[in-house]
C-alpha cells in the first residue's frame, strides 16, 4: 500500500517536473524542473530497493552534469522572451521522436502484460553494491573497459581542444597579456 | 487495536528517530555558531558575546529570533521563485545526510529488562506488547537508514547542495551575489574531485561503502593503529582540506569574501532567507567533521573500550552490545566530532584567504594529483597484501 503511495507521490513529482521543463520558456526554470525529474527518479529506485542506482543517478546527473548546464545558463545569460524561430523544423522533429516514444511505452506495457509474472526471490541481491560490482568486473568486463576507454578519449579530447584555443587566444592578445604577467 | 498499533509502530519509532536527531544535531550546529564567536574573540583577545544569559548561553536563541522578526526582502529584478527556493535547497541538502550517520553501536537487547515489569505497565495488553516492542528493538541500530552505499550517499547529497548557492547566486540579480555563486560552484565542482579520490583509498582498505562497515573495519584490534588515519594519513589531509573547500570556509571562503564581493551569494538574502544559508553552512561542517572522524578516526569507536570491560569485569555495565558501551562510544563520537569543529574555528581565526587563481591551481594541479597517487599506491599495496 505505501509502495503504491509513493511510487505515484514520485512518478507524479517526476512527470510534472518534466512537463515543466518542456514548457517554460526561462533554460533556467528547464534546467531546474530536470532536477527534480533526477531526484524524483532516483527516489523511485530507492523504493525499488536499489539504492546504489539511486545513489549514482544523483551524483552522477543532478550533482555533476547538471550543475554545468546551470554553470553555462548562468554564465550566458539567455534572453527569454524570444523563441527561435530558425530551429522550428525542430518541432517536427521532436514531435516525431514524441510519438516514437509514446509507442514504445504502449509496447512495453503491453509486452509486461503478456510475459507471465517471474518468480522474484525478494532476497536476492539484485541492486546491492557488490553484487553489481561482481557482475561488472566478471560478466560484463568488456563493456566496461569499452567505457572506460571511450571516456578517456572524451578527456583527452576536452584536454587538447582546450589547449589549442587557449594557445590562439594567447597569440591573438600576446602583447598586453605578457606584461601583466 | 493492536494491529493498528503494529502497523503504525515503525512509523512512530522512525518519526520519531528523525526528530531527535535532527534536533540534536541543529541543537549542536546553533552551539558551534556561538563557540565559534567565543573562540574567535579569545583569538583576537576579545570576550565574544557575553550579554544574553550567563556567559552568553542563550545567544543562539536571541540570534534566531531577530532572524524570524527582521523584516524579510527581496531584490525587485529578482528571479522570486529561484530566489525562495534557494535557501531551502541549501538547507534541505545539509539536514539529509543526517539519516545514514552512525550514532553509535548496535545495542544487543536495549528493552529485554522491561519484559518482567510488562503486568505492570498499563496498555500493555493481554498478548503482551511490552515483550513485543522488545522482540523489534533487538539489535538497535544508532542510525536511522541503514543502506549499504552510504558513502555515496552523503557525496551525493551534499554535491546536490550546490545548487542552493549557485541559484541563490543568480536569482538574486545583483553582481556580488553572482560572482559569489559562480565562485561557490566552479569551487564545489573542483574540490569534490579530490574529496571523492581520497575517500577511494578508505573504501579500498574497508571493502565497503557502508559507513557501519567502514567503522567495524576500524574497530577489530584495541589500537588506535587500526583507525585509518594511519595508514590514510595522506587521503586524510587531502580529505581536510577538500572539506574546508567543499564548505566555503576560511581559507576557502571566496564565495564570500567581504572585502571583494560584500557577502557573496547571499548578499541580497535577509532576515530567515538568511538564517537557512547560514544554519547550512554550519550543518556542512559538522557533516563533513562526521564523515572525517567515520572514515579516518574510527567513528564512534574508542580503542580499548570492550577489552577494558572484559578487563575489569563490568561486562555488564560497558561491554559490548549494551547500553553503557553505546553511551560512551556515543559521546567518544560526539567528542571526535567537536574537536574537527573546534579546529574549523581555529583556521578561520589563524589564517588568511586564498586568491581564486591560487584556489584553483591549488585544487587541480596539488590536490588531486596527490589524492589519485595516494588511490594508485593504496590499490597496489592492498593487491600485494590479499594475495
Amino acid at each position: 500500500m505505501i509502495s503504491t503511495v509513493l511510487f505515484f507521490l514520485f512518478a507524479g513529482v517526476a512527470i510534472s517536473c518534466g512537463v515543466s521543463m518542456v514548457v517554460h520558456r526561462n533554460p533556467l526554470y528547464s534546467a531546474v524542473s530536470l532536477i527534480g525529474v533526477f531526484v524524483a527518479l532516483a527516489c523511485l529506485y530507492v523504493t525499488l530497493a536499489a539504492p546504489f542506482i539511486a545513489v549514482t543517478q544523483i551524483l552522477v546527473y543532478a550533482g555533476a552534469i547538471m550543475v554545468l548546464v546551470i554553470f553555462v545558463i548562468m554564465l550566458l545569460n539567455l534572453d527569454e522572451d524570444k523563441p527561435l524561430d530558425r530551429l522550428r523544423y525542430l518541432y517536427f522533429v521532436g514531435g516525431g521522436l514524441g510519438v516514437a516514444l509514446l509507442a514504445q511505452t504502449f509496447f512495453i506495457y503491453y509486452a509486461v502484460l503478456k510475459t507471465p509474472k517471474p518468480d522474484f526471490d525478494a532476497s536476492t541481491t539484485v541492486g546491492n553494491t557488490m553484487s553489481i560490482g561482481t557482475a561488472m568486473y566478471t560478466e560484463y568486463l568488456l563493456p566496461v573497459e569499452i567505457v572506460g576507454v571511450m571516456l578517456l578519449m572524451a578527456i583527452i579530447g576536452a584536454v587538447m581542444l582546450v589547449r589549442k584555443s587557449e594557445q590562439s587566444r594567447l597569440d591573438a592578445v600576446s602583447g598586453q597579456n605578457v606584461e601583466e604577467k | 487495536m493492536e494491529q493498528a498499533f503494529k502497523t503504525a509502530f515503525p512509523f512512530i519509532v522512525y518519526t520519531g528517530a528523525i526528530l531527535l536527531a535532527f534536533q540534536g544535531v541543529l541543537m549542536i550546529v546553533a552551539y558551534t555558531v556561538l563557540a565559534e564567536r567565543k573562540v574567535l574573540g579569545w583569538i583576537q583577545g576579545r570576550i565574544g558575546p557575553n550579554r544574553v544569559g550567563p556567559w552568553g548561553v542563550l545567544q543562539p536563541f536571541a540570534d534566531l529570533l531577530k532572524f524570524i522578526l527582521k523584516e524579510d526582502l527581496a531584490p525587485d529584478k529578482s528571479t522570486k521563485f529561484i530566489y525562495f527556493i534557494a535557501p531551502l535547497v541549501a538547507l534541505t541538502c545539509a539536514l539529509l545526510p543526517i539519516v545514514v550517520y552512525p550514532f553509535g553501536p548496535q545495542i544487543r537487547d536495549p528493552l529485554g529488562w522491561l519484559v518482567p515489569y510488562a503486568p505492570v505497565i498499563p496498555f500493555a495488553g493481554e498478548e503482551n506488547l511490552v515483550a513485543w516492542i522488545a522482540e523489534q528493538a533487538r539489535n538497535l541500530p544508532l542510525t536511522i537508514a541503514q543502506i549499504d552505499v552510504g558513502v555515496l550517499f552523503v557525496l551525493a547529497i551534499t554535491s546536490v547542495g550546490v545548487y542552493g548557492i549557485a541559484l541563490a547566486g543568480w536569482s538574486s540579480n545583483s553582481k556580488y551575489s553572482l560572482m559569489g555563486g559562480l565562485r561557490s560552484s566552479a569551487q564545489m565542482i573542483s574540490y569534490e574531485l579530490a574529496m571523492g579520490a581520497s575517500i577511494l583509498g578508505v573504501v579500498l582498505l574497508a571493502g565497503t561503502l557502508d559507513l557501519n562497515g567502514i567503522i567495524n573495519a576500524q574497530s577489530n584490534s584495541p589500537w588506535y593503529m587500526r583507525w585509518f588515519i594511519v595508514p590514510q594519513f595522506v587521503g586524510f589531509i587531502v580529505f581536510l582540506i577538500a572539506a574546508f573547500a567543499e564548505t566555503n570556509r576560511v581559507p576557502f571562503d571566496l564565495p564570500e569574501a567581504e572585502t571583494e564581493l560584500v557577502a557573496g551569494f547571499h548578499t541580497e538574502y535577509s532576515a530567515l532567507k538568511f538564517a537557512l544559508f547560514f544554519m547550512a553552512e554550519y550543518v556542512n561542517m559538522f557533516t563533513v567533521s562526521v564523515m572525517c572522524v567515520v572514515l579516518f578516526l574510527g567513528g564512534w569507536y574508542i580503542p580499548g573500550l570492550d577489552y577494558a570491560a572484559r578487563g575489569l569485569g563490568m561486562e555488564a555495565v560497558f561491554g559490548v552490545g549494551t547500553i553503557g558501551y553505546a553511551v560512551i562510544s556515543h559521546i567518544g563520537f560526539l567528542l571526535k566530532i567537536f574537536f574537527f569543529l573546534f579546529l574549523y574555528i581555529w583556521v578561520r581565526g589563524t589564517l588568511p584567504r586564498f586568491r581564486f587563481d591560487q584556489l584553483m591551481s591549488f585544487g587541480w594541479k596539488f590536490l588531486l594529483p596527490v589524492a589519485i597517487g595516494n588511490v594508485i599506491v593504496t590499490i597496489v599495496i592492498v593487491y600485494f597484501l590479499n594475495r
